[in-house]
């Protein structure tokens, strides 16, 4: 048993199979979280019918996608209308193989992690044009056109930014970029007195329109294109295309706090008076409310059904609170918890700009695309890069 | 790993006509859209200037003579010498573009930028010693080269030339890159000098096929590049669509540096191997006098006729190549110099006949010139006797020091042939001095304007140039002689 | 060894890939197929341990040009272009081209069949070869004129680009 967990294979691999089963489910909660979001934005209750307060609504939808009939139109390309979903979960579920969730717990570390994140993520356009052209429909050509017009375009802010962070942490390994963090104790997105922030701004949004999400959702405008390059696709395909981009919303997200937010780290990661109250301290107010709220919502539960479950969910957070208590646990977990607080801020800021903008037009877009996000990310790069060298 | 890696003062000098120029287009390109319809007559000022300017430092930098860059360029006599070379073969070129572009109204500031790119990329693939540097000076050189073929963009067979010239200089341009990777792969460097250097060892145990192989296919690119048979096919077609004063610039500036690049690769870093490209040059050098000129016999269109003499120009080169010795480099840097003005100077010519839309291109159209305009043709005479190669043209004395030099290296029969083929090629350019003396104007033929001041200056530049090379060739063949050691 | 096998794979999908591309009929399948091509020359980079490449050729070959290429490909009506027949009927020259291929290539092996071995590698690699650190220290130092020079060349595309491309300036 100790020889297996000292093999160098185990834990990338138990990671490799951690992700894979839990992404999916992630992905159904992160569904969830948006629907109920939004809904709360919109003064309106979302989902609420399948489990108690609407939990377990993805789950059904799931098993409703599973069991749905799959259309391949008659006049599509057959093979690359089966493949192009294919492509795009691929690339997706590849960069995530390269974020560290914390220094022990990886897939794999590779000196050129982030190049592999911005090379799967270039490679994930092809899944939406193929998807697109091969539907043989009007609407899901255009946008498999618009998405990758509009890729190719951000894909260049998005790489500007990121040489910033580069530039500042001197490697292009995931791991690496958050232990420069942790020498220099400060997250980059501070760095150079605090002109690391525009960067980190250009990337986040530019990592919103990679994602196709609103308000850059021209890809997918539902007013125009009825559902843009998967209008044709039914059933798992769908499936699958969803899975994807939620998943590449992980990785971007991943990617955006790796390199500006600290990774793993804990805020002011130098400053050790801070361990004990921000590392004990946060995951109890955390879990221990969720913990508490489920318990007071269990309370307003129509069928006492619901109110058990929605009581033992109560529960079962307030254990995990407990157990975080625990030195011996909390040691080798918490940097997961702080990636893991994190990565659904940047989620829940993704949502929130979903519920608050409109979507733009497509001549906008390429404006902001070329004429602002381009010159700001290369402005950036130059002023970092003589304030950075000026610093050291 | 050198600790210092700052460039010195020094190397910035040599490499300053370069940067000079680069500076210069893209200050035309900024001050393009900000200057109105007529103020466009200041970017060919500027261009000549610079240029002038380029020429100045170019001598300059000769003081000073020494690798730059980690040896990434030389600057030595030959390098100096071909900058020099393309640099008046651009201000000539400019000269003559002005009234031109005008006329096509279709004047502006990135046909200069071009032209002055297209200057740096030849001066690059002159003086660089290493096999990327010379990829990227000739792909510089060519791009520019091809967009300005298609510049007058509304025009059909702009458009053909310039998409002809396009693919077919990529796809060989992409031989010349694989022959470098196989250079770069079996070598295990990509400097000239290195190359050389291994290719000499005896502990080195190369493999001599895929050596071989790799200069074939690096033939194939600098053949195109020179227009030498079998890659001569796009000149005619090319030249002939090409606005005229950019087919004068394309068959001398690139060709030039082309030919330079060509020969400091042959001598420099695969003399080791001289027998083996040797009877390969050979065949080439023959193929080419013998279809450029044989091929130029019944041409009508006088664009068309001058594109096959610039590919059996470039074979009577490829002889001097095929020599491979210091006194085969020297005539050949002599015969381009003066094949730069005689051609540039028939270009000019041509282009002042042919008029807006470049309609009065056939040979016909010259009938009667001597009578209507008398300078004019005695200009072109100069230049037809000169390519012919008769004496007291420069014309004359490049042919002579190229067959000498054949001659030296015991490549009689090539030297006769090419003999024979000069005396072909008197025909065609004896025909079109015989329609301008001889034939009378017709009739129906419009009024001929007095030719431009940039024509004139263009025209009596390269015919006083041509004249004092047939005259004194020594002061640029003695030049030549001494640059020419330089390569090997 | 199991390297060789790798090596192998990654070789005959670039080809396979590369002969795809010529043969066939749709010009979105050949982009696919040139796509698997380039990403076969990822994989041999990968092989040799030349990680940046392979990640800039898959950023820049399959993310940037590949995806440029589909796009135009299907902006432009290309079924014209299908329905043309695809090879011409110049037999006779393609057999007489591939004969004197054939021979010369035989030629090759069995004339210079003793020089065939590769000789050792001229330089060795030094350690962590194809590494960021190595090759932009290469980049940066010695070969920092062709850089920038490339830099030019850029310039001088897009300049051009613009040029054929728009109708007026």
């Amino acid at each position: 048993m100790i020889n297996l967990l000292a093999q160098p294979w185990f834990i990338p691999l138990v990671t490799g199979v951690v992700i894979i089963a839990l992404a999916p489910l992630a992905v159904a909660f992160t569904v969830l979280l948006e629907r109920k979001v939004l809904a709360d934005m919109q003064a309106r209750l979302g989902p609420m019918r399948v489990g108690p307060q609407g939990v377990l609504q993805t789950i059904a939808d799931a098993v409703k996608l599973l069991t749905k009939e799959d259309v391949v139109p008659s006049d599509s390309d057959k093979w690359l209308f089966r493949f192009a979903p294919v492509v795009s979960f691929f690339t997706a579920a590849t960069c995530l193989t390269v974020v560290p969730f914390s220094e022990a717990i990886k897939v794999t570390d590779v000196n050129v992690g982030l190049l592999i994140i911005s090379a799967m993520s270039a490679v994930g356009i092809l899944g939406i044009i193929l998807g697109g052209w091969s539907s043989n429909s009007h609407y899901s050509l255009l946008g498999g056109l618009r998405s990758a017009a509009q890729l190719v375009s951000y894909e260049v802010a998005l790489g500007l930014a990121l040489m910033c962070g580069v530039m500042s942490a001197g490697t292009l390994s995931m791991t690496g970029i958050v232990k420069a963090q942790l020498q220099r104790g400060i997250w980059f997105a501070f760095d150079n007195y605090g002109l690391m922030l525009v960067p980190m701004m250009i990337y986040l949004i530019s990592s919103v329109a990679e994602t196709n999400r609103a308000p850059f959702d021209l890809p997918e405008a539902e007013s125009e294109l009825v559902a843009g390059f998967h209008t044709e696709y039914s059933g798992f395909r769908w499936g699958i295309y969803m899975l994807s981009e939620y998943i590449n919303m992980f990785a971007v997200g991943s990617v955006l706090i790796t390199l500006f937010w600290g990774g793993w780290l804990r805020p002011f990661p130098n400053v050790a008076a801070l361990a004990i109250p921000l590392n004990y301290g946060v995951p109890l107010v955390v879990f221990g409310g969720t913990g508490l709220g489920c318990l007071y919502l269990s309370r307003r539960q129509p069928i006492q059904g619901y109110a058990i479950g929605i009581a033992g969910l109560g529960v079962v957070f307030l254990l995990v609170a407990a157990i975080f208590m625990i030195p011996a646990v909390n040691g080798p977990s918490i940097p997961v918890f702080w990636w893991a607080l994190k990565l659904f801020t940047v989620l829940y800021i993704f949502i929130w700009l979903r519920g608050t903008f409109p979507r733009y037009r497509y001549d906008q877009l390429m404006n902001i695309g070329w004429k602002v996000m381009i010159p700001t990310a290369l402005a950036a790069i130059f002023i970092n890069a003589i304030v950075g060298m000026a610093r050291s | 790993m050198p600790v210092n890696f700052m460039p010195t003062p020094q190397e910035l000098f040599r490499f300053a006509p370069e940067m000079l120029l680069t500076l210069v287009a893209t200050i035309i390109m900024v001050l393009e859209p900000l200057s109105g319809a007529d103020g466009k007559r200041k970017f060919a000022v500027i261009s000549f200037l610079s240029l002038a300017a380029a020429i100045a430092l170019s001598v300059a930098a000769a003081g000073d003579p020494g690798a730059a860059f980690s040896s990434m360029i030389v600057v030595d006599g030959f390098s100096t010498f071909f900058r020099i070379l393309v640099m008046v073969a651009g201000v000539l070129t400019i000269l003559i573009s002005t009234n031109y572009l005008r006329m096509e109204e279709h004047e502006s500031g990135e046909y200069y930028a071009l032209v002055l790119f297209s200057i740096v990329g030849q001066c690059i693939m002159v003086s660089a010693n290493e096999l990327i540097m010379l990829f990227i000076g000739l792909e510089c050189s060519s791009i520019a080269s091809y967009v300005l073929a298609g510049f007058l963009r509304d025009d059909k067979r702009n458009n053909e030339s310039a998409l002809k010239y396009f693919l077919l200089g990529s796809f060989a341009t992409a031989f010349l890159l694989y022959g470098v990777a196989w250079i770069y792969g079996t070598t295990g460097y990509t400097n000239l000098s290195e190359i050389r250097r291994v290719l000499l060892d005896p502990n080195s145990n190369q493999n001599m096929v895929v050596i071989s192989a790799a200069t074939a296919l690096m033939f194939v690119g600098f053949a195109f590049k020179v227009s030498a048979a079998p890659f001569q096919m796009w000149a005619p077609d090319v030249y002939q669509g090409a606005p005229a004063p950019v087919t004068a610039f394309m068959s001398v500036g690139p060709k030039a540096a082309a030919f330079a690049m060509f020969l400091r690769v042959l001598m420099t870093a695969f003399e080791p191997v001289k027998d083996r490209w040797e009877p390969l040059l050979w065949t080439s050098a023959l193929a080419t006098m013998v279809i450029g000129n044989f091929a130029a016999l019944r041409q009508t269109n006088i664009k068309r006729l001058l594109a096959y003499s610039s590919i059996a120009h470039a074979g009577y080169i490829m002889v001097a190549l095929t020599a491979h010795s210091d006194i085969g480099t020297a005539a050949a840097m002599f015969y381009l110099a003066s094949y730069t003005f005689m051609n540039i100077g028939a270009f000019a010519v041509v282009t002042y006949i042919a008029r807006k839309g470049e309609r009065h291109v056939e040979i016909q159209d010259l009938a009667g010139l001597s009578q209507r305009r008398p300078v004019v043709a005695a200009m072109l005479t100069i230049f037809l006797l000169s390519l012919t190669g008769i004496p007291l043209t420069a014309g004359f004395f490049g042919k002579f020091y190229i067959f000498k030099a054949a001659l030296d290296a015991n490549m009689v029969w090539l030297a006769v042939l090419g003999m024979l083929n000069s005396a072909v090629a008197a025909y065609y350019y004896l025909r079109l001095i015989v329609v301008m003396y001889m034939q009378a104007p017709s009739d129906e033929m419009e009024e001929l304007p007095a030719p431009s001041v940039g024509i004139q200056a263009a025209m009596f530049a390269a015919a006083a140039a041509t004249v004092f090379l047939g005259v004194f060739p020594s002061v640029v063949l003695d030049y030549a002689g001494k640059s020419a050691s330089f390569i090997r | 060894m199991l390297e060789t096998v790798f090596f192998y794979a990654f070789a005959a999908l670039t080809l396979a890939g590369a002969i795809l591309t010529v043969t066939m009929r749709s010009a979105v399948h050949c982009a696919i197929a040139l796509i698997s091509s380039l990403a076969g020359v990822a994989g041999l980079y990968l092989l040799q341990h030349a990680e940046f490449l392979f990640a800039v050729q898959i950023v820049l070959y399959i993310g940037g040009v590949m995806v440029l290429f589909l796009f135009v490909i299907m902006l432009v009506n290309l079924d014209a272009a299908a329905r043309e027949r695809q090879f011409h009927r110049h037999w006779l020259a393609a057999l007489a081209c591939l004969a004197g291929t054939g021979a010369l290539v035989a030629l090759f092996l069995t004339r210079g069949a003793e020089s065939f071995k590769l000789g050792a590698p001229a330089a060795e690699a030094a350690p962590g070869a194809g590494n960021i650190e190595t090759l932009s220290m290469l980049l940066f130092r010695e070969y920092l004129v062709p850089f920038e020079l490339a830099s030019l060349l850029l310039l001088v595309a897009i300049v051009g680009g613009v040029m054929m491309a728009k109708k007026r300036i």
